[in-house]
């Protein structure tokens, strides 16, 4: 089964510029440190060159026999030391050149730095909350589908409850009343606020594969329920988890530079969103700064182009009928 | 219920007692209301015997397989198992089972579903979809280490396969359903079912969605099954003609109730009950040419949450008298063993 996703994956052109994209990006995020030319948090560069150092002659301030063959000594030096600090001041909201690709802020900071670090956090902050909400709305979905009866009608109510508030909205009030800031709370705010609709999804995959013969026959074999959920159902429905993966981490990038584009994050930290909320808060827009706002803005759509891709591919391996042959 | 014993055969294996399924209506509006899908079914399955139940879509003969295949709990009625150790030699069956007495049973019945492609699990290799039965059932013969009962295992299947006609076997081991042809899948469905020696076989259309090429062949292997291993079948199909040439006898169901019982010359040749004749009538019978007596009936099979007060059959009966609409007509014996349940 994997080794058939991941055939069909190299195998199919638009699964594979997904996977490439999404590929370059984590290794931009990786390697931030290395490929980042400035500090994305800080508008000037200090070098620091150690121009001598002299040391004098050391004393002796105690010495002492240990044993007969042993002896010990203290001594004293000291050291001179002559640096110079070079302090470079990085212009304010700097127009592209050689030296600032994307020019730099209003206070000063590197903006392809920033958008080499912003990488990091945007895809990390995607990725887990991808993960938390598939694998909350998997569990809520194999429960509800395959318990059914009552357990299922509450799980049901409250996913379809939870379906018809708006999600941004609640995510915005949400984010305004938790006081922490900072990533944590924002995966946490997106995760539990884009659970419903994969639950859904799945919900109903698990109800009408377990109605089929396969699993009555399981059953009247005499397997473990556990058994039947795990080895019966689940692998018959990878495809559809992976798509509501994909999909879900899609929606938490969006989801999270929308709470940062905002204000409700941590805009300390440096991420599309952030970069993205100091550009409008300083108008970046009026003043055609372009390099400013839309660098972030073409990220998060190439992320989200990315995922769409893969999505796409996985949609044409559940779905033979799709594939071309 | 005098019904219970009427059997041809020697000794019973499955009794079923009054059984009714009563499915209720997962909606908020009709709260309460079920669908009547078996009411009152009552007959026995002898050893060694292959019983037909016969009837249109609708009729209840897949519940009725499905609850003795204990898919599903009973809404009232008994089904007895034949037990030496039990004090009349049947021991309840429908009640709550502990875990163990559960798989006992499932070892001893057993069933076969109509979809062969359905019936197999796309993601899992044939391999594994034979060994579960095994594992389940500890039915592998253990020898010491790993290795050793992984070779027993593959021996085992092995023989099965072949058992089935499928040769040579280690070339269907490897290979997943989909790769399999609708013939090919039914019998590794077959071979599965009968890889535990179970007492009872419950077989749901088995050869309906097959090619009419193949289907006399897998008809005639679990004839062959039968005889060899002494199972006891339990055979549904809306076939009358099949259901003759597999059964012994013939029980004829409609709308969740049954109609009528007999052996199965006495059932095609000599039906009583006006539904077991629209049904014998509605079968092809090309050397008759197109003029037939033809039993004319209007209507469909009749809803299952409101059922017809009365005979369930009476809507739709050329014959209906005036008290078929108000009484359920008890359960008749016409000739020994022949039961019909009309009041003509």
């Amino acid at each position: 089964m994997f080794k058939d996703i991941g055939k069909l994956f190299l195998g199919n052109k638009k699964a594979l510029f997904g996977l490439l994209l999404l590929t370059f990006f984590a290794l931009v995020g990786i390697f931030a440190p290395f490929l980042a030319p400035y500090d994305p948090k800080n508008n000037r560069v200090e070098t620091v060159t150690v121009l001598s150092e002299e040391r004098d002659r050391s004393r002796t301030i105690s010495r002492e026999d240990l044993d007969e063959s042993t002896e010990k000594r203290v001594y004293s030096q000291s050291v001179h030391t002559t640096y110079e600090r070079i302090t470079k001041k990085l212009p304010l909201k700097g127009k592209p050149s050689s030296e600032h690709l994307l020019g730099t802020t209003h206070s000063g900071q590197d903006i392809f730095s920033q958008l080499i670090w912003g990488t990091r956090v945007s895809l990390t902050v995607g990725l887990v909350t991808g993960l938390f909400t598939t694998l909350l709305s998997l569990c809520l979905a194999l429960i509800a589908g395959y318990l059914g009866g009552l357990v299922d009608d509450i799980i049901s109510l409250f996913t379809n409850v939870f379906l018809v508030i708006p999600s941004l909205p609640l995510m915005i009030v949400i984010a305004a009343y938790v006081s922490v800031r900072g990533v944590i709370p924002i995966i946490l705010i997106l995760g539990l606020t884009s659970w419903p609709w994969p639950t859904r999804v799945l919900r109903s995959q698990v109800v009408s594969l377990k109605n089929r013969d396969f699993i009555k026959v399981s059953k009247s074999l005499g397997e473990k329920p556990a058994y039947v959920v795990f080895r019966e159902i689940l692998p018959n429905m990878i495809s559809l988890v992976m798509a509501s993966f994909f999909s879900s981490t899609m929606a938490a990038i969006i989801g999270e530079a929308t709470l940062e584009f905002i204000g409700l994050g941590n805009v300390s930290v440096v991420s599309w969103g952030t970069m993205l909320y100091w550009a409008q808060a300083n108008g970046a827009l009026l003043a055609g700064a372009w390099w400013w706002f839309l660098p972030p803005g073409i990220c998060i759509a190439l992320i989200g182009t990315s995922f769409a891709l893969m999505n796409f591919a996985i949609d044409e391996i559940s779905n033979p009928k799709l594939r071309k042959r | 219920m005098p019904l219970a014993t009427v059997n041809t055969m020697a000794e019973e294996i499955l009794r079923l007692q009054g059984v009714s399924k009563h499915f209720p209506i997962r909606s908020f509006r009709r709260f309460g209301e079920v669908v009547h899908a078996m009411d009152d079914v009552s007959f026995s399955l002898g050893k060694a015997e292959v019983l037909a139940l016969v009837g249109e879509s609708g009729s209840g003969k897949t519940t009725t397989a499905s609850v003795i295949a204990q898919l599903y709990p009973i809404t009232s009625g008994l089904i007895r198992l034949a037990d030496p150790q039990a004090p009349d030699g049947f021991r309840s069956v429908s009640g709550k089972l502990s875990r163990k007495a559960l798989l006992g049973y499932r070892k001893r019945v057993q069933m076969i579903f109509q979809d062969p492609f359905g019936s197999l699990n796309p993601t899992h290799t044939i391999e594994h979809i034979l060994s579960r039965p095994y594992v389940i059932h500890d039915k592998v013969v253990y020898r010491r280490g790993e290795e050793r009962r992984k070779t027993a295992l593959k021996e085992q299947l092995h023989q099965l396969l072949r058992s089935v006609g499928l040769e040579p076997p280690q070339q269907y081991l490897d290979k997943f359903p989909h790769e399999l042809s609708g013939g090919q899948r039914q019998r590794v469905n077959i071979a599965r079912t009968f890889s535990i020696e179970p007492e009872i076989v419950l077989a749901d259309e088995p050869t309906s969605m097959l090619d009419v090429s193949i289907r006399m062949s897998i008809m005639n292997m679990m004839l062959a099954f039968q005889e060899q291993k002494q199972v006891s079948f339990l055979y549904i199909t809306h076939d009358l003609a099949g259901a003759r040439y597999m059964a012994q006898r013939i029980v004829v169901m409609y709308a969740g109730m049954i109609m009528e019982i007999g052996t199965s010359d006495e059932v095609v040749q000599r039906a009583v009950h006006p539904y077991t004749k629209l049904l014998r009538s509605a079968a092809p019978a090309p050397e008759e040419g197109l003029k037939r007596n033809r039993l004319i009936t209007q209507g469909d099979i009749p809803s299952l949450i409101h059922p017809p007060a009365g005979c369930r059959f009476h809507p739709r009966c050329p014959y209906a008298m005036a008290e078929c609409s108000r009484l359920i007509p008890p359960l008749k014996e016409v000739e020994g063993g022949h039961w019909i349940r009309c009041y003509l």
